[in-house]
């Protein structure tokens, strides 16, 4: 511990300190706290920063296409059925293994891409089927006022149905987010970072430190996710009263 | 397409480990689900029978579903060690929230005038719970237990990685047993997850009273909590 402390405040050049950690660390017996501390700026940073974009990224995509995907549902009753067994049938296909199948696929192999697909398919069934819901569920009155004040059909869905099924729609967000954040740590197995990658590699390596603080890390991002969605969730419809 | 082929090749030459692996996931999972369903439906079908505590059960799944499980396994490793019991308790801890927040539901929306009949019928708190709010409820509680079956057994593969044995040995075992293997494992753990939903929907179905057959499609219930939660915040 103090030649960790001396190398890194100490004068002169630092000498990288390979393979030799604290007392602690090369007795790999309990949870190293200071481990966790001093490299926490350049092994656990950066794959947080990984599995927050990896997850972002899919989320987005995710919306978009289940955005669109519910509009013409919503219009186009018949879109309904077709698109929810496919996701539904995405989202029962266990992770692992959907991410080692695509690695199979010619042309993805152990790439980036293919952790996308397999996360952005993930979201579809939740983001569909909640912004759907909540389409639906607009009140036919409120639907009736608007017709009669001359509203168009397009200002309908804009201005009274998207902004009544806004809870719905932001706790599917939720849902999809804290699913896709849980996931994605699987997904560093296929090689795409995120912090999957500590847990993997500490344990091939037994390092115990390393994987307890990657899944506590885990375990952290994705509460902090969660309650950041429902305080997002409350600004943005404030009319709704949660949490009876 | 040659790496599908290999892994159908792997299937056929090696019927044996597959089999093992089949047998040794399935008897975890059932485990897993077998505690996780004394712990839940009491609990769910208590709250939900006296209409409290709300907040705590419909939220129990969504803190379940924000709980990532190869993290769980990752830290249950670190404090109970590899082996069986650090993989129960993670599978347990998964599959508990599902089914406490659909048998809550479940029982906390049984037509309150069947059960204001059913007490006006002088049953007793015990009798309208057996006789009239469990039959109704059954098809919902069911719908969590698929939720947390498919769960249970998908997250079962990283089991492996414990030492919780399961298809995850192959898996993620690519060293001995090549991307053949891989992707012949992968192949065998999504047909398990997708026979698990099949059976689980024809049981639901099954165990539906028929005087409310018909009244949720499949697709209504694959999910349950995410549904009735949009609901329950939609409408609230």
């Amino acid at each position: 511990m103090i030649g960790v402390v001396l190398a890194l405040v100490g004068e002169g050049p630092t000498i990288p300190d390979f393979g030799r950690g604290s007392d602690c660390v090369r007795g790999r017996g309990q949870f190293c706290l200071d481990w966790v501390v001093d490299n926490f700026g350049d092994q656990l940073l950066p794959r947080l920063i990984e599995h927050i974009e990896l997850t972002a990224i899919a989320v987005s995509i995710g919306f978009v296409i289940a955005f669109t995907a519910a509009l013409l549902a919503h219009r186009y009753h018949w879109v309904k059925t077709p698109f929810t067994a496919f996701s539904a049938f995405v989202y029962t296909i266990p992770s692992i293994a959907l991410f080692q199948l695509l690695v199979a696929v010619p042309g993805l192999g152990l790439s980036w891409t293919s952790a996308e697909i397999a996360l952005v398919g993930y979201t579809l069934l939740i983001l569909f089927r909640n912004i759907l819901t909540g389409l639906q569920e607009v009140p036919r009155d409120a639907i009736d006022a608007a017709e009669g004040m001359g509203f168009t059909q397009r200002q309908i869905l804009w201005r009274v149905e998207l902004p009544l099924a806004l809870p719905a729609i932001m706790a599917g967000l939720r849902i999809a987010t804290v699913t896709t954040i849980s996931l994605a740590t699987i997904a560093a197995y296929i090689g795409v970072g995120g912090i999957g990658q500590p847990i993997f590699d500490g344990i091939q390596r037994g390092f115990k430190t390393q994987f307890v603080a990657a899944g506590i890390l885990a375990v952290t991002l994705a509460l902090v996710a969660d309650g950041l969605l429902v305080l997002a969730q409350r600004a943005l419809a404030p009319w709704v009263r949660y949490g009876r | 397409m040659d790496t599908f082929f290999g892994a159908l090749e792997f299937l056929r030459d090696n019927p044996g480990l597959i089999w093992e692996k089949v047998l040794q996931h399935l008897q975890l999972s059932a485990a897993a689900i077998g505690v996780a369903l004394l712990i839940a439906i009491p609990i769910g079908v208590g709250l939900g029978h006296v209409h409290r505590w709300s907040f705590l059960a419909i939220n129990a799944a969504n803190i379940g579903r924000a709980l990532p499980s190869l993290a769980l396994i990752s830290i249950g490793l670190g404090f109970l060690g590899v082996g069986f019991v650090n993989v129960m308790v993670a599978m347990v801890i998964l599959a508990v929230p599902p089914l406490i927040t659909n048998a809550y539901v479940a029982v906390d929306q049984v037509d309150p005038d069947a059960v204001e009949a059913a007490r006006g019928m002088g049953m007793r708190p015990i009798q309208v719970l057996t006789k009239v709010e469990l039959p109704l409820a059954l098809p919902l509680i069911f719908a969590g237990i698929r939720t947390a079956v498919v769960y249970v057994i998908a997250t079962g593969t990283l089991a492996a990685i414990a030492g919780g044995g399961g298809l995850g040995d192959i898996i993620f075992n690519q060293p001995s047993y090549k991307l053949a293997g891989v992707i012949a494992g992968s192949m065998v753990i999504t047909a398990l997850a997708f026979a698990a939903e099949g059976l689980f929907a024809v049981l639901q179905r099954a165990l539906t009273p028929k005087g409310i057959r018909g009244r949720e499609t499949a697709t209504d219930v694959l999910l349950g909590p995410p549904a009735i939660e949009s609901a329950a915040e939609a409408g609230a």
